[in-house]
């Protein structure tokens, strides 16, 4: 799960870690007075959107008066920021996060992770901050620290010293750092984080360092213990089909092709997406109807898929584990009547009773092809896709 | 000989009188798995499908000699779980349970180091020797018992490469499914090096997917240690990256973990990388 940026700061500010002063607004009338509230003779307006990639597109802009606050506001509010990260589509602004600014020295980087390697919590570090990291770890590796924490030994201070001496840092600014990989680490442990990213983190003319960006995932699988991150979440800045599927416990993404893929288990969906595109078609969507498929499920998923007008046919992809075949089949006859499906639907089951499954489907009266195995599958609702 | 368990496996069921511990531990005694009694807390002295409950996992182990468990409890309580097998001295653990935070799991895998116990899991199918022991929630009818082993992180890949190698009259020696979370136990070279020394194992089959760099490793492994045929099959091909395709593990992120670059590392290893899923059970038997 993401956050935005102002609501990230915010958790900063609880764990002691520097951020720049500043507010949300949410009308340029709001922004233009608490810059004035802000004080100084600069401040920076910046988009608040789940995404990177916002200062080359326009979502972050310098203002040198208050009327320029107010006037890069209304040029920023309801309209969609469109990243390299967000897809066509952009994602819309509906926040602003107005700071003052800062004289800056150097622009570091840090972050803290989950390692899956190395099984532990590791910070990166480095000193060419600002930029993308992945760019300079591709590079310039040499740039780049990085320093794991034993799990029963928590964060110690010589490895704050050392990312501290490594970034260039000196005097104040050694324990300053230590102070603010602490509060990342805390942070990160209090709220199931899976990544938290200050790029950059700038030493100002005086030496202070601030975390001017702050990037903040949580573990999904731990957000619903933490109320307080859950009611951060922003249904505006998700996909809404993902977010549906969600209610009904399906695993949906969407994707830009023309044919919806309806499979159980995650490994199969991809590889059914896979196949598709073996076979010369591209997929709608990734959808992971899991265990247990429901009539109600797979009603549920065949609205989700067709929900997508570019969908120009389904492939449901079921191998049929503890459930029988014939089961499943009279559900997904069911969900296609209901649904009143209109586009054609390749159904593909293995398992126990598949025959008895396929005979369900078969002469129904409906646009149902049950196909006797997956690659004949896929390369059937290939073609019924090129032919709508 | 199979690998990791057997006919003699004596096992237990956690969370033995819940949902999901009842239906699949009924199925695994259908199936012939000498499944020998459970643990549900609060619950010990009675009987559950005929078989006894334990408060604890240390009074199943002293009833029951039980040397595996199998977990069924929800996320919330499988690192406790987990840790209460290994704290009995239970040497194999299957962690079926599918969501548990990942920092749980980070300290769940250091407490368990030198502890010598092996976790198959979490979020995974479990693991069956055909025609002996089956441990988890595949179906055991698509197995037969022969000369493949199969590892795989997804459940529904591992029926299907079952499937495919059933039909093609090969049969399975143990399947293992290693499961889709970022951190888990068993990796694919702790299974590998087990097939490499099985007798019964005359090929491998490794189905992995998107993210992380245990396919990778896994290539090292095999280029280096491994002489018996392996086919691979990588999912996720097609995923655009940053998306966590339904497995907490199945995310390509910051250029890593792609399916491009596990297959290259595969191919370079001397593995046979199918690209369609389709042709796994077809590609093995070429190679034998």
């Amino acid at each position: 799960m993401n956050i935005h940026e102002y609501q990230a700061k915010q958790l900063f500010l609880h764990y002691s870690i520097p951020v720049p002063d500043g507010k949300q607004a949410t009308t340029p009338e709001s922004a233009e007075q608490v810059a004035k509230e802000l004080g100084g003779d600069g401040w920076v307006v910046k988009a608040q959107v789940h995404a990177g990639g916002r200062g080359k597109v326009g979502g972050v802009k310098l203002a040198k008066t208050l009327a320029e606050v107010a006037e890069f506001s209304r040029g920023m509010l309801g309209k969609r920021l469109v990243t390299k990260q967000t897809g066509a589509e952009g994602l819309p602004i509906n926040s602003l996060l107005i700071e003052k600014t800062y004289p800056i020295k150097r622009e570091l980087y840090l972050s803290v992770l989950v390692d899956r390697g190395s099984e532990r919590i590791i910070f990166i570090a480095s000193a060419a901050g600002g930029m993308d990291i992945e760019t300079v770890a591709h590079e310039t590796p040499e740039q780049i620290i990085s320093v794991p924490v034993h799990p029963a030994a928590g964060l110690q201070g010589y490895q704050c010293r050392k990312v501290a001496y490594a970034l260039g840092l000196k005097g104040a600014q050694i324990k300053a750092l230590g102070k603010i990989m602490q509060g990342l680490y805390d942070l990160f442990l209090a709220k199931d984080a899976s990544q938290i990213e200050i790029n950059p983190l700038i030493e100002t003319d005086n030496g202070e360092l601030i975390a001017l960006d702050a990037k903040i995932n949580f573990d999904d699988n731990a957000v619903e213990a933490h109320p307080d991150i859950r009611a951060m979440k922003d249904p505006d800045q998700e996909d809404e089909k993902e977010n549906k599927a969600q209610q009904f416990g399906l695993n949906y993404i969407t994707l830009e092709g023309n044919i919806g893929c309806m499979v159980n288990g995650a490994g199969l969906a991809m590889a059914t997406m896979d196949l598709v595109k073996l076979k010369g078609g591209q997929p709608a969507n990734f959808l992971d109807v899991g265990g247990g498929t429901s009539v109600e499920k797979v009603c549920e998923a065949f609205k989700l898929i067709l929900s997508d007008h570019s969908v120009k046919a389904v492939l449901v992809n079921i191998f049929g584990g503890i459930v029988q075949c014939d089961i499943i089949a009279a559900g997904i006859l069911a969900a296609v009547e209901q649904v009143h499906v209109a586009v054609p639907v390749v159904v593909r089951l293995e398992g126990t009773n598949a025959e008895q499954g396929r005979a369900l489907l078969s002469n129904t009266g409906l646009n149902l092809y049950a196909a006797d195995d997956l690659a004949h599958a896929a390369e059937q609702v290939v073609a019924l896709a090129e032919a709508a | 000989m199979s690998i990791l368990i057997d006919k003699d496996t004596k096992v237990i069921c956690q969370g033995f009188t819940g949902k999901q511990g009842t239906f699949h531990s009924q199925q695994a005694l259908d199936y012939g798995t000498l499944l020998v009694g459970g643990v549900t807390p609060e619950r010990g002295g009675e009987t559950h499908l005929g078989l006894p409950v334990f408060n604890t996992v240390q009074d199943a182990v002293s009833g029951t000699g039980a040397t595996a468990s199998v977990i069924y409890v929800p996320p919330f309580y499988a690192a406790d779980a987990i840790l209460e097998a290994v704290d009995a001295g239970i040497k194999l653990i299957v962690c079926i349970t599918e969501g548990i935070p990942i920092l749980q799991m980070l300290r769940v895998k250091a407490a368990m180091a030198g502890a010598g116990a092996l976790l198959i899991g979490p979020n995974c199918p479990g693991v069956i020797t055909p025609g002996e022991c089956k441990i988890g929630i595949m179906p055991g009818h698509i197995h037969l018992p022969g000369s493949i082993g199969i590892v795989s992180r997804s459940g529904t890949l591992t029926y299907e490469s079952v499937h495919q190698t059933t039909a093609q009259g090969l049969g399975q020696s143990t399947c293992v499914g290693i499961g889709g979370d970022p951190i888990h136990g068993m990796n694919f070279v702790d299974v590998l090096s087990r097939f490499q020394a099985d007798e019964q194992t005359k090929g491998i089959v490794m189905v992995g997917e998107i993210g992380g760099g245990e396919e990778e490793e896994a290539a090292d492994y095999i280029k280096a240690h491994v002489t018996k045929p392996v086919v691979a099959y990588i999912a996720g091909q097609t995923a655009p990256p940053g998306k966590r395709m339904g497995h907490a593990g199945a995310i390509v992120t910051g250029g890593k973990g792609t399916a491009e670059g596990k297959v290259a590392a595969l191919k370079a290893a001397g593995i046979e990388v199918v690209s369609s899923p389709t042709d796994i059970g077809v590609a093995m038997k070429g190679c034998l």
